[in-house]
């Protein structure tokens, strides 16, 4: 690169992968962040998947300035995610963090050569594996049956009661059903880890999702149980922001797919994410894997799991740190 | 997998339609952290945290947890 060249353009880092020929000519078909011809910087037995993009748009300030706007870091995700999904079939890649950004080659270069003893031993880790989510969810809705055959049972009893105490009973009871709801979905998640763990060769707790965005990504239905519709007012077991948003939104509609995830479970989205899971999975069991991750939520009601994959190892690609806090189940 | 993939099949494979929260989960607090002669990584962007904390609650440094042995 000329130096005025070097000015105009950063390298844009996605991924650290063994320099094949495959791999060549891999990235040869993908286009990166800035829509740019994603290539190889080699040295050794290591390579990383780059891309040049404009200084303008990748320098820090104008970095930073864009990942404040949720459409700018998303299409920089997308970007991103484009070309180490592209790479992922290649059998061993370590995804970069978003927006990784050198000035030239030649300090990539000498990244892979520093951390090669890193690098080496965790993509050999990571060969012919693909990592899961696993998400579980309170389901309001299939909560709402039993709450609703518990307050039929209870009924008789609150005859007797005045208007403020049947209100107080009936508020108390319900608070007992999202109580109960939120802790029978906490065992599940148990009984799901134990499954996923048991093929599984390594576990990343996320934390749990929550916000807007965690609102539009559930959702979608596959064969899950049945359970009737309860009363519509049943309350949200989760009770916490999860239950907030768009209500029943399109985004979130039980009509909906969620491209790359599948559900069991009651039908219906909502609810509040309980866990968050990624799983390292041998691709021999991959599909394994998600089936009896499905089936051990099968009839099981008040709770929905969703599994998202197979990803690149994205959450396998930091080495052990011991030190970092772990998501209780 | 072959070197046959043309840009519609790479396209493909990239998943576009992923749940943007289950990317950034992934992009945000997984995949390699490099340093050295960086000019930015997503790790240093505090800004990031505060201000889209509202829509991205699960940015946080302490994660992800190792793991399991």
């Amino acid at each position: 690169m000329t130096e005025s060249a070097q000015r105009q353009h950063m390298v844009y880092a996605y991924a650290v992968l063994r320099p094949t020929a495959e791999a060549a000519r891999a990235v040869a078909t993908l286009r990166g962040v800035a829509d740019e011809q994603v290539g190889l910087v080699e040295t050794g037995d290591l390579a990383a998947a780059v891309g040049p993009v404009p200084a303008q748009e990748f320098e820090e300030g104008a970095l930073r300035a864009g990942l404040e706007e949720l459409p700018r870091l998303e299409a920089l995700a997308r970007g991103h995610h484009g070309v180490v999904a592209g790479l992922a079939p290649l059998g061993a890649v370590l995804p970069l963090r978003l927006a990784t950004v050198y000035r030239d080659e030649d300090r990539v270069r000498r990244v892979l050569q520093e951390r090669r003893d890193q690098f080496l031993p965790l993509l050999e880790r990571l060969a012919g594996h693909v990592e899961w989510g696993v998400k579980v969810y309170t389901d309001p809705t299939g909560f709402s049956t039993a709450d609703a055959a518990a307050t039929a049972d209870a009924a008789g009893g609150e005859e007797a009661l005045s208007p403020g105490r049947a209100y107080l009973a009936a508020r108390r009871r319900r608070r007992r059903g999202a109580e109960e709801a939120w802790h029978t979905a906490a065992r599940t998640a148990a009984r799901i880890a134990e499954e996923a763990g048991g093929l599984a060769v390594g576990r990343v707790a996320h934390r749990p999702q929550r916000g807007e965005l965690a609102q539009m990504a559930g959702g979608g239905t596959v064969d899950g149980t049945k359970h009737g519709g309860g009363p519509a007012d049943a309350g949200n077991p989760g009770g916490g922001t999860a239950g907030r948003g768009k209500p029943g939104g399109e985004a979130a509609g039980g009509s909906s797919v969620v491209p790359g995830g599948e559900t069991a479970g009651a039908g219906k989205p909502g609810g509040e994410n309980i866990a968050n899971d990624a799983y390292l999975v041998p691709a021999d069991r991959a599909e394994e894997f998600r089936s009896r991750v499905l089936a051990a939520a099968e009839g099981r009601p008040g709770v929905r799991v969703e599994v998202t994959g197979p990803w690149a190892p994205y959450s396998f690609a930091l080495p052990p740190e011991p030190a970092a806090r772990r998501e209780p189940v | 997998m072959s070197g046959a993939l043309d840009e519609e099949d790479a396209r493909a494979l990239a998943g576009r339609e992923v749940a943007l929260i289950d990317l950034l989960d992934r992009l945000l607090q997984g995949g390699v952290v490099l340093a050295g002669d960086l000019v930015l990584s997503i790790a240093d962007v505090d800004l990031v945290r505060i201000d889209l904390r509202a829509v991205i609650a699960p940015v946080d440094a302490g994660h992800p947890a190792p793991p399991l042995p």
